[in-house]
């Protein structure tokens, strides 16, 4: 963990509305290179709003605005001349419910490369196959690239889901609840590959379950009803949280 | 005070099946007799010589060949402008605006033109392409009018198949880096693209079963036409002329058993383009 | 970025052709037609019977009251109704209520084949075998009368409603059935006092497009139904329709007489614009109420 040089993602007092439905206020938060950083809190605590606004994916709704600044490596990412899709290639996400285009494995894969210009069949076949060793999906598909994505298990699909994003070669992974409706075996294979993942990427896991975030995590942000109420290393927030309303959430008081 | 004794529920559904089934059985009969029935009376006269030549000096001998090479003109034509603009509106309409009172407006307006009758766009071809435009009677006009008829159709047909495509598609889409055109292009388009072409297909039936329009815009010449501002005869019409002049004669179910075959083929085309969209899109 | 822009240019100009298009037809037959009503005056066009257009030595003053004609389709399409929503209304209920999936999956595309013959082919049917059967049992002439059009009008307004109809009841949320059931219901019963109400909207909507499917029908009018210009007072009198009328006489029409047979096309478009937009609200009424 690099305390010394710049945070990644620097987010600034930034708050974030739908139409009169202000879901963030306020936030500032930091996420550091090569960490894995944990946001719990109860839903519709503006959780997932924060990670859609860190690849610009909520530029799609009609009645989205935002107050602040998101910076990417110190540039502003809702800056005129940042390409949203140059974005999202340095800032990829996974999503709750894994979301396999109704293709062949192998085209779910070189799709985003192939979006990016990637040509040439010897270099996408390497760059699946090395996206599938890091999503450790490899070994179970390996023979069946070219199978439709949808015959695969639930696990087997969001871990496709990770190696598609990891594909376009991103410096940021962000994880929308990825684990939720996934059976315990796969919930582990993917948090094993998390935390070898943090080496090359930094990561915003987003959850309801604080034990997967005690696990799973280096710091842990906890937010409460659209405000960010605290932030620090995951033992010390699951231990000896400052704030009284952390410790209530954790321990069951209320979600 | 219940006069008449009260039939037992199981007796009265007895009773209800039967006569429903009856009656659906009167529609199936229907149908099956249409269709066997101009095909046995017509397809031992649809010979070779039959849909290679034209007619003779009078409308009642002679083949389609001149009909069949017209219908293919002014069908081909209209939906292959209707098309492109169709899709183009639908896909404008689901991935390029934003829901309101102007997209509801348009789709209401598109929805009542599918409903008009064709013998008004029929007469508009007429005047507006036919005199207006001193097209006079030609495959153009004809194309172009149909191309106006079958507008509203492709419109709604195409926006309805991308409309179900899930939305998650798109949010996956844009996450891996896409612009809303490649998004667009290569996944929306790509699973709607069954039930696209259904739209069209159908589109391309009711363009050749298509009577009242073509009367009034492509005029009834019998000539084999050279170019597009030829007047020509469509195998509709030219069935309807000779029955209306002539009755029943094997020319006339000939030439019907030709409609109902290309008619059929397209139908059931269509058909299996549809199985193919529900199973794309799960 | 900006091949995006791009093409969202050329997408709104492609739609607007689309709109303006359509829009086009629309204004040119309001402007070709409504001058003439009101030049001839509402009552006699729409309230008089006598059509006799063409000026000749017997008609030296022409008149165009279509009175007949209106009577003519409404007649045409009532008849068309009777038959059609009796015949749909059978089917509907069969392929979604009493009909093994399998079966239904064949039958339902069977019955939209009907919808594919062309309607010249259906008049012709008409003629050949419907009015020969009507002349020599019910009466002289050559059967193509209001009775004969009505039946040819009703089995080809048969494939919208059924279809609309089966999507209608189709729709019908599972549970409604289920819950009949549990109470000890027949299937029948089932069907008539749940699954018909609760379909009822998307039914009548079905039932208002086909009528807007026959009171449109040109070709088969022409073949069988007569085309006298005259009110009918029974079932078996030949009758002429707003459709046919516009059909037979365009083509050779002075300006005049053109000028009439636009208004008659803008009093056609008014009626079905009026049944389609009862149709869209009355289905978007089930659609919100269902969705509560």
């Amino acid at each position: 963990m690099s305390e010394t040089s710049k945070p990644k993602l620097v987010i600034r007092s930034f708050s974030a509305c739908f139409g009169d439905d202000c879901v963030l206020r306020n936030i500032d938060l930091d996420v550091r290179a090569n960490e894995r950083l944990a946001i719990i809190g109860p839903s519709r605590s503006g959780k997932t709003t924060l990670l859609r606004s860190l690849n610009r994916l909520n530029d799609m709704e009609a009645r989205f605005h935002f107050t602040g600044r998101i910076e990417l490596d110190g540039q502003d990412i809702y800056h005129d001349r940042m390409d949203p899709a140059v974005l999202r290639r340095r800032v990829g996400m996974v999503y709750a419910v894994p979301v396999p285009l109704p293709w062949s494995i192998y085209d779910n894969l070189t799709y985003g490369p192939k979006l990016a210009g990637i040509r040439g069949k010897s270099t996408l076949d390497e760059l699946v196959e090395t996206s599938l060793r890091r999503a450790v999906l490899w070994d179970e598909v390996k023979d069946r690239l070219r199978e439709s994505a949808h015959n695969l298990s639930g696990g087997q699909q969001q871990r496709m889901c990770l190696a598609r994003v990891l594909a376009l070669g991103p410096e940021v992974l962000l994880l929308d609840e990825p684990c939720s409706g996934l059976d315990p075996i796969s919930t582990a294979k993917i948090e094993d590959a998390l935390a070898d993942l943090k080496e090359q990427y930094s990561i915003v896991l987003v959850t309801n379950n604080t034990k997967q975030a005690a696990r799973a995590s280096d710091r842990t942000a906890f937010f409460l009803m659209s405000e960010l109420v605290e932030v620090g290393p995951t033992s010390t927030v699951f231990t000896a949280p400052r704030d009284k309303r952390t410790n209530d959430y954790i321990v069951g008081h209320f979600g | 005070m219940k006069i008449l004794p009260r039939i037992p529920p199981v007796v009265a559904q007895r009773l209800a099946v039967t006569g429903l089934w009856t009656l659906t059985a009167v529609v199936l009969a229907t149908l099956g007799l249409i269709i066997l029935f101009i095909l046995w009376r017509g397809l031992p006269h649809v010979t070779w010589g039959f849909l290679t030549s034209g007619p003779g000096g009078i409308d009642e001998e002679g083949g389609i060949l001149p009909m069949i090479v017209g219908t293919a003109l002014v069908a081909g034509i209209g939906v292959l402008v209707a098309a492109p603009i169709g899709v183009g509106t639908a896909i404008y309409l689901t991935e390029y605006t934003r829901e309101g009172r102007l997209t509801a407006l348009i789709r209401f307006g598109a929805d009542c033109l599918a409903g008009i009758p064709s013998i008004i766009f029929g007469m508009f071809g007429f005047a507006f392409f036919g005199i207006t435009l001193h097209m006079g009677y030609s495959i153009l006009s004809g194309a172009l009018t149909l191309a106006l008829m079958v507008l509203p159709t492709i419109v709604r047909t195409s926006e309805e198949a991308i409309r179900a495509v899930p939305r998650s598609y798109r949010d996956v889409s844009f996450g891996l880096g896409s612009s809303r055109w490649q998004m667009v292009t290569h996944v929306v388009l790509r699973c709607a693209l069954p039930g696209i072409a259904t739209g069209v297909v159908l589109s391309l039936g009711r363009a050749i079963s298509e009577t009242a329009v073509v009367m009034l815009t492509s005029g009834s010449s019998i000539g084999m036409p050279h170019s597009v501002f030829d007047s020509v005869r469509t195998l509709a019409l030219h069935f309807y002329t000779i029955a209306q002049e002539f009755g029943p004669t094997p020319q006339a179910y000939a030439t019907a058993a030709v409609l109902i075959l290309s008619v059929l083929l397209i139908n059931i085309t269509a058909y299996y383009l549809m199985r193919r969209f529900v199973t794309r899109v799960r | 970025m900006r091949q995006d822009k791009i093409i969202r240019v050329l997408l709104t100009a492609v739609a607007l052709t689309a709109i303006a298009g359509l829009a086009l037809i629309t204004i040119f037959l309001f402007a070709e037609g409504v001058p003439f009503i009101w030049k001839t005056g509402a009552r006699e066009f729409f309230l008089s019977d006598d059509w006799k257009p063409t000026v000749s030595e017997h008609n030296p003053v022409p008149h165009f009251g279509i009175l007949a004609m209106i009577v003519g389709s409404l007649e045409v399409t009532a008849g068309a109704m009777i038959v059609g929503v009796t015949l749909s209304m059978a089917c509907a209920i069969v392929l979604t209520q009493f009909c093994p999936a399998r079966l239904a999956a064949v039958l339902k595309p069977a019955i939209e084949l009907l919808a594919g013959i062309p309607s010249v082919v259906y008049g012709f049917m008409g003629v050949v075998t419907l009015a020969p059967f009507i002349s020599e049992h019910f009466g002289g002439g050559n059967g193509q009368c209001v009775l004969a059009a009505s039946i040819v009008l009703g089995v080809m307004a048969l494939p919208t409603i059924t279809s609309i109809s089966v999507d209608a009841l189709q729709a019908v949320p599972r549970s409604y059935f289920e819950g009949a059931v549990a109470m000890g219901a027949t299937r029948w019963q089932t069907t008539t006092m749940v699954m018909l109400r609760a379909a009822r909207s998307g039914i009548v909507a079905a039932i208002i497009l086909g009528m807007g499917r026959a009171i449109g029908e040109t070709m088969a009018v022409i073949m069988i139904a007569g085309n006298s210009i005259m009110i009918p007072h029974s079932l078996l009198d030949p009758v002429r329709t707003l459709t046919a009328n516009i059909a037979l006489e365009i083509g050779d029409a002075a300006p005049q007489h053109r000028e009439a047979l636009f208004a008659t096309g803008v009093t056609l478009f008014v009626i079905i614009m009026v049944l389609n937009s009862i149709a869209l609200v009355v289905s978007r009424r089930r659609a919100g109420s269902a969705a509560s």
